[in-house]
């Protein structure tokens, strides 16, 4: 695949991952949130989906690309598109923050617009304590909140220079917290839909059949042991024995 | 005769005219990426097109209005917007989602409709709602509606007191509490969600049904009630959670035990029998403290939820000396 085909999938990548957030800011200036019985609530569901729709998605490229080493390249759009699941998640918290909990975000903005910023600090301190008692008491807003951190770190840790800082093996094993994170998301809806309410299965599904997909791929390897790479990596030249034993 | 022959092409075409095997592949791919990516983008923004949301109101197709004189229970705040009121209901027999009802509920027939009157009274009965529009005039009230979910409306219902409908029931001195069972039927609900305990069953306390501002309602708005805001015939308590409710009622059941109630049946820890509106009580999942008002704007402002929907002048009385937060 040629640089220039890449720069172009990787542009129509980033369409993809932002259309849903243009979607909604057209959402918002066209007047239908207006329109909307619960706009809040709709953000809120908004972003959330969005963040565990994108990180499944970012979770289902290792798997799939491992069916055939003719899609390998997909592996270049895995970072990019967890940094998306990052993305609507963080923005997914920004809403519980900055609408959900109460902060007056209307009167914010008109205040720092009319020259009183200091009345974001006021709003700030009027929800702070109700955000508080969430975090202290509520544990879907908990375990929603470590699989948020899990993706900060994930994204904070993503260029290429922070990996070659921290060294391969540890940066991989940081990363495979990934896992959890998704993990963490599942049971985030499970516990804040109400009981009987079986919404949450179909990512439920999704996220189980991306993990078995692992284990099984996982135990075949371990089952055909002289096999010396995964399947889904194209060697050009052997490695010579020397190389390897070398490192040792 | 001249003829012209034309010269070959061998002649006019260079060696070096020809497109490089690689250069005319490389083309060709990058029309295929581009194409596959024009593909996806038009997949993908009609994927987003689809998503629900894009408000699409589906109000009934006929809307009857239903004559009333305004009551005394008004109150002064915001009414919310008749489309959110109507577009935005819990009434998971028509499926669990709010947006549901509204597209599901047409399927719900309203004539002919009986109301059975079982259990403690003087005589058990089955009342025509044709009756009991007639039985009582109409009266318009504007209530607070506090949903267990921390949203809340404002609504002008139409109907009369409960009272005036219990009375009529006859009940026996024995009987303590009114149970409410909701239509269930897979013909007319075919999203009827499995796992739950169906007929809806709601209840009150007697004591609590007397009081004036129960109402036993049959529109709203002025008009007859939509289907998914529980037509024909509906309770409406204002100073207790939403899901007190009962919709779409069938049978009214009079008892001296505590009646089971669905939601309590379903999450005894998360819906008491009593759930009065209580600031002090929070949902396991969340503070009642505050509610997300429902009006005509993009962002709504989030209030402080008062104790008993602020109907604590009407009602805090029958709660004298109970722990509010044992039985919530």
């Amino acid at each position: 695949m040629t640089k220039r085909t890449i720069i172009l999938l990787k542009t129509i990548v980033h369409l993809l991952c932002l259309s849903p957030f243009v979607y909604l800011l057209r959402f918002y200036q066209s007047g239908a949130l207006e329109l909307n019985p619960d706009p809040v609530a709709y953000i809120t569901h908004f972003t959330g989906d969005w963040a565990v729709w994108t990180l499944l998605t970012s979770l289902a490229i290792t798997p799939l690309r491992r069916l055939s080493p003719r899609i390998g390249w997909l592996i270049r759009f895995r970072r990019l598109i967890g940094l998306y699941a990052f993305f609507y998640a963080s923005l997914h918290l920004a809403t519980y923050v900055f609408l959900f909990s109460g902060y007056d975000l209307p009167t914010v903005l008109a205040g720092i617009r009319s020259g009183h910023p200091g009345i974001a600090i006021d709003e700030w301190k009027k929800v702070w304590p109700s955000i508080w008692d969430d975090v202290r008491k509520r544990r879907f807003i908990q375990v929603g909140f470590l699989a948020w951190l899990i993706l900060l770190s994930l994204a904070v840790t993503s260029p290429a220079f922070i990996m070659r800082a921290m060294g391969g093996k540890p940066w991989q094993r940081l990363h495979r917290l990934v896992y959890v994170a998704g993990i963490c998301a599942i049971i985030h809806y499970w516990w804040l839909v109400k009981s009987g309410n079986r919404a949450p299965w179909k990512v439920t599904l999704v996220l189980t059949l991306l993990l078995l997909a692992r284990i099984a791929y996982n135990a075949i390897r371990k089952l055909t042991p002289n096999k010396p790479t995964a399947k889904g990596t194209k060697i050009k030249a052997a490695i010579p024995e020397s190389a390897v034993t070398q490192q040792n | 005769m001249l003829l012209r022959r034309s010269e070959s092409l061998d002649s006019k075409l260079q060696s070096s005219d020809i497109t490089p095997q690689s250069a005319f592949e490389r083309f060709q791919q990058q029309r295929r990426t581009l194409l596959t990516g024009a593909a996806a983008l038009g997949i993908g923004a009609y994927a987003l097109s689809r998503v629900p949301g894009l408000f699409v109101p589906s109000t009934t197709a006929h809307a009857q209005s239903l004559p009333s004189s305004s009551g005394k229970y008004t109150v002064p705040d915001t009414q919310t917007p008749f489309a959110k009121a109507t577009n935005y209901n819990n009434f998971y027999e028509f499926g669990t989602d709010k947006s549901d009802p509204a597209k599901h509920a047409n399927t719900l027939k309203t004539r002919p409709w009986t109301i059975q009157v079982t259990g403690m009274v003087k005589k058990p009965q089955t009342i025509d709602i044709e009756t009991l529009l007639k039985y009582r005039p109409i009266e318009s009230r504007v209530y607070r509606h506090r949903c267990v979910e921390a949203w809340s409306m404002v609504i002008p219902w139409d109907g009369y007191s409960l009272s005036e409908f219990l009375n009529l029931c006859e009940p026996l001195p024995s009987a303590k509490y009114v149970q409410f069972l909701s239509l269930v039927d897979k013909k007319q609900m075919p999203d009827l969600p499995y796992g739950y305990n169906w007929p809806y069953s709601e209840g009150l306390r007697l004591d609590e049904a007397m009081n004036p501002l129960a109402l036993l309602t049959f529109g709203c708005y002025g008009q007859v009630l939509p289907n998914q805001n529980g037509a024909p015939i509906r309770i409406v308590s204002p100073w207790k959670y939403g899901f007190k409710n009962g919709k779409s009622i069938v049978r009214v059941h009079f008892t001296d035990k505590q009646p089971h109630t669905t939601w309590n049946d379903q999450s005894s820890e998360e819906y008491g029998f009593f759930s009065n509106v209580n600031p002090k009580v929070d949902h396991p999942r969340w503070s009642q403290a505050r509610e997300r008002r429902i009006d005509s704007s993009a962002f709504p402002k989030t209030i402080p939820t008062l104790m008993f929907n602020g109907y604590a002048d009407q009602v805090a009385s029958l709660y004298n000396g109970m722990d509010l937060k044992r039985y919530f």
